[in-house]
């Protein structure tokens, strides 16, 4: 995973409540058993003219050339909801957002956000409508500080491990297996205690 | 110290303290299934890692499978069979048990881990599905995550996860006959909101939960997620306790009864306390419909949508859905029904969808689909000649997956259809390009599929 640190670019403003992972993602865009190939299939309902079409629908923020580049994606509260499908956050990641700002998120949406490097930024709603302008924002991960070109910048909250995954880029499961032998004493005792929970 | 059931069972399955309130905690079952469980143990075997315990681990095809009589791993879905032939390669390679197209016990996930007894009180459950929550109905810490924790899950036995809230919604008093668990659950997502409990643990308490049975239970928990919890849970009971006695991976014999004799001291503590409170009196909780596009624009049947002032989501979902302010829902002229999915696709969902049907015949026009959510429940429903009922009555009777419940590609409902379904998401397109759906009991659907137009059932006319 690609360690973040810092990141400069405009922010693309898609500012509606409950944007789901069927939104971002759409069932019928999940055509392999891949987590490659998603960012065609990215928003598909909003982004194209036509179901399963790909001319490029220009009322759409991402089809605008001014967003054409934008890293960061401003959102709705309650940001991904629904499905647990995290080909939405690999959809987003692969056609290259880092990003998102918005004023809540759904927490498996969250995490599915902080294991493909790209930084959940929670803010009130009222900081993201200072974001929304022509020239880029700068989101900085250690000082946890996201800056608008007027001079303004905000704090995000975000948790000391995901902060330390996304800085680093980790893969979890290797920290994980660092612990190897923690988790077997552990589950030797629990299967002495509760043994109808260990199926062999 | 009192504690709530799930701090209960957190600190029952804590293997160490990773700092910043995040704990690592052990996953006794994991749960996978062909649209987002195939991708994690491909990956996970790419990455050269194994499946740690794979005799805790299940798998079954729901999501991609045809539902349509007659079906194979050939599916409508263009790219279909290649999530059902890759889902089993790796299943097989991992040693997996796998609930595969023509096994009895295959099946929606959420619907056959009750089922089978492979989820269980005080187990700590993970899926790769949203609704994964259904499953804190039998007091399991149940739920759901991406598929990359999936593959952690996999290979280390257990997940890093920030210790979440809790939140206890207790309904008291008994809900009305003719009120079912999906109206309550449609009562609360329209009463808190989408996000109303966001990141909590919903313990779901008082006398009207308590009265609930197994199926009821779980079409409760079902929900919670569409309130962006971080699950559900149900303190078992001699309820939970009856349902799986004799299951096939229930415990038997000895380690039956010190199971049980476990689970009966598992509940909150009578003095412990939650982040949030909310009391429900179930004689508020009225039949409900949808009429947006997210669960919480719901109301009682009957009732007139509401003004939405300045709220865009409000006018979007209007617009969306082909409705006005002040309209009725009740009574709006109806393209399709549908009875499915991990919410209401169990075997008393059906029987009580059976009873409004019998003798009475689907309006000219409307497009009826019944999936059963696992093939046992249609082998039981089949053995009580409901299918039967289904069949003369104008519906489609399917084989089990979760089908229409969302629009893989292939099979949908039509464009700016409106569509009556028992189901759990009525988001823009989640059913079919520009559907239109709205949420509501198996009752409501069928009593609505026969009168062609959204009705309460306690107004179909008698036979």
């Amino acid at each position: 995973m690609q360690p973040f640190t810092t990141l400069t670019s405009i922010a693309a403003p898609l500012i509606r409540e409950n944007i789901d992972t069927d939104a971002i993602i759409p069932s019928r865009e999940i055509k392999s058993v891949s987590k490659e190939g998603l960012a065609d299939g990215l928003f598909a309902g909003w982004r194209y003219t036509a179901i399963d079409g790909r001319e490029p629908d220009p009322a759409f923020i991402l089809n605008q050339p001014d967003y054409a580049d934008a890293r960061i994606l401003l959102g709705g509260g309650n940001f991904g909801c629904g499905s647990s499908r995290e080909h939405a956050a690999w959809a987003l990641a692969e056609y290259g957002f880092r990003a998102i700002v918005a004023p809540s998120f759904n927490p498996i949406f969250r995490g599915n956000c902080v294991r493909n490097g790209i930084v959940p930024v929670e803010l009130p709603a009222e900081a993201i409508d200072r974001l929304i302008q022509s020239q880029a924002i700068t989101i900085d991960l250690p000082a946890q500080r996201v800056e608008a070109p007027d001079g303004s910048s905000f704090a995000f909250p975000i948790e000391e491990e995901a902060k330390e995954m996304l800085l680093n880029g980790l893969d979890a499961i290797d920290l994980t297996l660092r612990l190897r032998d923690t988790i077997a004493d552990f589950r030797a005792t629990d299967r002495a205690l509760h043994p109808w929970i260990y199926l062999s | 110290m009192a504690e709530t059931l799930f701090e209960k069972l957190w600190r029952r399955h804590h293997i160490a303290d990773l700092g910043g309130g995040t704990g690592l905690i052990a996953i006794d079952r994991i749960l996978l299934h062909e649209r987002t469980g195939g991708v994690a143990l491909k990956s996970l075997a790419a990455a050269g890692r194994n499946v740690a315990a794979p005799a805790q681990v299940f798998a079954t095809m729901d999501h991609v499978v045809d539902t349509r009589p007659g079906r194979t791993d050939a599916t409508i879905m263009p790219t279909g069979t290649s999530f059902i032939r890759e889902t089993r390669a790796a299943a097989q390679a991992a040693g997996i048990r796998l609930f595969d197209i023509g096994d009895p016990g295959q099946g929606i996930v959420h619907v056959i881990s009750p089922e089978q007894g492979i989820v269980l009180p005080g187990v700590t459950l993970v899926c790769p599905d949203s609704h994964t929550c259904s499953q804190g109905a039998l007091g399991a810490l149940a739920w759901g995550i991406g598929t990359t924790e999936a593959e952690h899950a996999l290979a280390t036995c257990a997940l890093r996860v920030k210790k979440p809230k809790t939140m206890r919604i207790t309904v008291s008093g008994v809900l009305d006959s003719g009120v079912t668990p999906k109206d309550l659950a449609l009562h609360i997502a329209a009463r808190i909101g989408s996000a109303g409990a966001k990141g909590h643990v919903v313990e779901y308490a008082g006398t009207a939960v308590r009265a609930l049975d197994i199926e009821g239970r779980l079409t409760l928990c079902n929900m919670a997620t569409e309130l962006s919890a971080f699950t559900a849970i149900i303190a078992p009971d001699e309820t939970t306790i009856a349902y799986l006695e004799g299951r096939p991976f229930a415990p038997t014999g000895e380690q039956w009864t010190a199971a049980v004799a476990d689970w009966r001291s598992l509940a909150s503590d009578s003095d412990a306390t939650f982040d949030l409170e909310l009391r429900i009196d179930a004689a508020d909780v009225r039949p409900m419909v949808s009429w947006g596009t997210s669960p919480q624009q719901s109301l009682p049947l009957g009732d007139t949508i509401p003004a939405g002032g300045e709220d865009d989501l409000h006018h979007r979902a209007l617009a969306y859905m082909g409705l006005r302010e002040g309209e009725t829902v009740a009574g709006l002229k109806l393209d399709a029904a549908f009875i499915g999915s991990c919410t209401n696709a169990r075997l008393s969902d059906l029987r009580r969808a059976a009873i409004i049907l019998a003798g009475r015949h689907v309006a000219p026009g409307i497009r009826a689909i019944c999936v059963p959510g696992s093939t046992a429940v249609k082998a039981a429903a089949e053995a009580e000649g409901i299918d039967r009922v289904f069949k003369e009555a104008g519906f489609e009777w399917r084989e089990a997956g979760c089908s229409m419940c969302f629009f893989a590609g292939g099979e949908s409902f039509g464009v700016r259809e409106r569509v009556i379904t028992s189901t759990n998401r009525n988001f823009e397109s989640r059913q079919g390009p520009e559907t239109r759906s709205h949420l509501a009991s198996p009752e409501v659907v069928a009593a609505s599929a026969v009168a062609g137009v959204i009705t309460d059932p306690r107004t179909l006319e008698a036979l």
